[in-house]
């Protein structure tokens, strides 16, 4: 369902990605962990077609991700780690706008727009503006719409990042379900090690750009000798903290908006 | 279609709920219209040039539109800032068609706002030609979308409100006081004018000046063309610097 096969990517010169290489399945929950700043985001810009490869191929249900770029959209759906939802527009009015842009057909569009926020426990707060709504909330919100057009992968960048423990349980049960029931492939990214220990059913930990391993959780500590998956994370990326802020393909890209306002 | 109509009809939505833009923006033609309508109009009948507030609107009308649609390209930098730019980038449709629909939509805020100065115009004595009204507003949507598609351009390549401002205020600004817009172009002096007759907006003021009230400088059929090759021109832009944009 991906394919990712010897991909890099550098700003300017400084390698974000180093050549990685992996497949997932159909149906497969499968976990991109890593520190900040490791390559994960990177990763998954490259896999949804929002930023180009420097090197190397990616396939996304079967299709090239740089050459069938609208092939390769409708096949996904993204849950961002950041919030990308318009706060001046109702929750409906962002479900919608997201159905029409995934082409759904206008018969279908309210019903499903009823069955996700009645899942997500907002079809009461449809016509209220998000940008009313709480953290969790919107994250709810987010979540719903990318499930909206019903694709074969969905993307969640950091999904469950301030949700509580009793929405987190009730996401995380819905996309278990949907990977076995609709063989949907589920590519997430977290820095809750236990959510990917108990949900995944394959683990990848990047570093600096590149892969160090990819395995089931029990594999992953079985090779580093470990008790828990925290402590083989630990041994493989080390202790030393990092660079919380911009990244440092983030900081080459805005040196280079830079020069061309100049 | 139905991809452009919903990212028009999202504009539309947020203009409307925002009430504080709707007065901002007519707040500074309005005081244009009342500081230089009437500060400068016994001046202008001294002179002989008839009533100043005749001459006035249609270039009011122009500047409505003109900054009112610049402002477009700030939406984009919103969007961006606030993260629902990656949500239309990852979207299965042409950018063009993305960047299209918002323009549109960005356009039809911009022709209302400048419908709104026309109306306030009229309770301050302005006279127009009711007869090309019409037109008026075929002009003053043409001039809308080749400046939101700019603006969307501009948008896409710029990172803060700072560089956008700065952009603004170094082409847009000379662009609107060198076109004709406040003062008539038949004293001024010849390198003025010849920068008036390179300047699109020269012609988009011209335009409306001849549906208005009747008058024009440099023919409508010139002002048609000239509109119709800006539109052209800053369209391709917008869609160009879309297709290369960064979430």
């Amino acid at each position: 369902m991906i394919e990712v096969n010897h991909l890099v990517k550098k700003f300017g010169s400084f390698t974000a990605v180093d050549d990685i290489s992996f497949k997932v399945e159909p149906g497969e929950l499968f976990a991109l962990l890593g520190p900040n700043g490791a390559g994960k985001s990177t990763t998954i810009k490259m896999l949804t077609t929002l930023l180009k490869p420097t090197a190397g191929s990616l396939k996304l249900n079967g299709y090239n991700v740089v050459k069938q770029q609208s092939a390769v959209r409708k096949s996904f759906g993204i849950v961002f780690q950041d919030p990308s939802l318009d706060l001046d527009l109702t929750a409906y009015e962002n479900m919608q706008l997201h159905a029409v842009m995934y082409h759904l057909k206008p018969k279908r569009i309210k019903t499903r727009i009823e069955e996700l926020l009645t899942l997500v426990e907002l079809w009461d707060r449809r016509n209220s503006l998000v940008k009313t709504f709480s953290g969790g909330m919107k994250r709810r919100l987010e979540i719903a719409r990318g499930l909206l057009h019903q694709p074969k992968i969905l993307f969640l960048d950091e999904p469950t990042l301030g949700l509580d423990a009793q929405t987190r349980n009730l996401l995380w049960e819905y996309v278990g379900n949907l990977a076995k029931t609709k063989d949907m492939t589920i590519f997430f990214t977290t820095h809750y090690l236990e959510e990917a220990e108990t949900n995944a059913d394959r683990i990848a930990i990047i570093d600096h750009g590149k892969l160090l391993i990819v395995a089931p959780a029990d594999e992953v500590k079985k090779s580093t000798k470990s008790q828990s998956l925290e402590e083989a994370y630990l041994k493989l990326t080390g202790k030393e903290i990092r660079d919380e802020s911009v990244s440092k393909g983030e900081a080459w890209r805005e040196r280079q908006r830079a020069r061309v306002m100049r | 279609m139905r991809v452009i109509y919903i990212l028009w009809l999202r504009q539309l939505k947020k203009y409307v709920r925002s009430k504080s833009r709707i007065v901002g923006a007519i707040g500074q033609p309005l005081l244009f219209l009342l500081a230089l309508g009437y500060g400068l109009g016994s001046v202008y009948k001294a002179a002989g040039q008839g009533n100043y507030l005749q001459f006035l609107v249609p270039g009011i009308m122009v500047q409505t539109v003109l900054f009112s649609a610049m402002f477009y390209g700030a939406m984009i930098i919103f969007d961006r800032q606030f993260g629902f730019l990656k949500e239309t980038l990852v979207a299965p449709d042409s950018r063009f068609k993305i960047m299209f629909g918002g323009a549109l939509g960005g356009a039809t805020t911009s022709v209302i706002q400048g419908m709104l100065v026309f109306v306030i115009s009229l309770f301050l004595g302005f006279k127009p030609h009711w007869s090309q009204l019409a037109l008026t507003i075929v002009i003053m949507s043409v001039l809308a979308v080749a400046i939101t598609s700019f603006s969307s351009g501009i948008g896409s390549f710029v990172n803060d409100m700072q560089g956008f401002q700065a952009i603004n205020q170094f082409l847009i600004f000379p662009l609107y006081f060198l076109s004709g817009a406040l003062y008539p172009l038949n004293r001024v002096p010849a390198w003025l004018r010849i920068i008036a007759e390179i300047n699109p907006i020269s012609y988009t003021v011209d335009a409306l000046r001849w549906t208005l009230i009747g008058t024009t400088r440099f023919g409508i059929w010139h002002d048609l063309l000239a509109l119709a090759i800006t539109l052209v021109v800053l369209v391709g832009f917008g869609a160009f610097r879309f297709r290369h944009i960064e979430a």
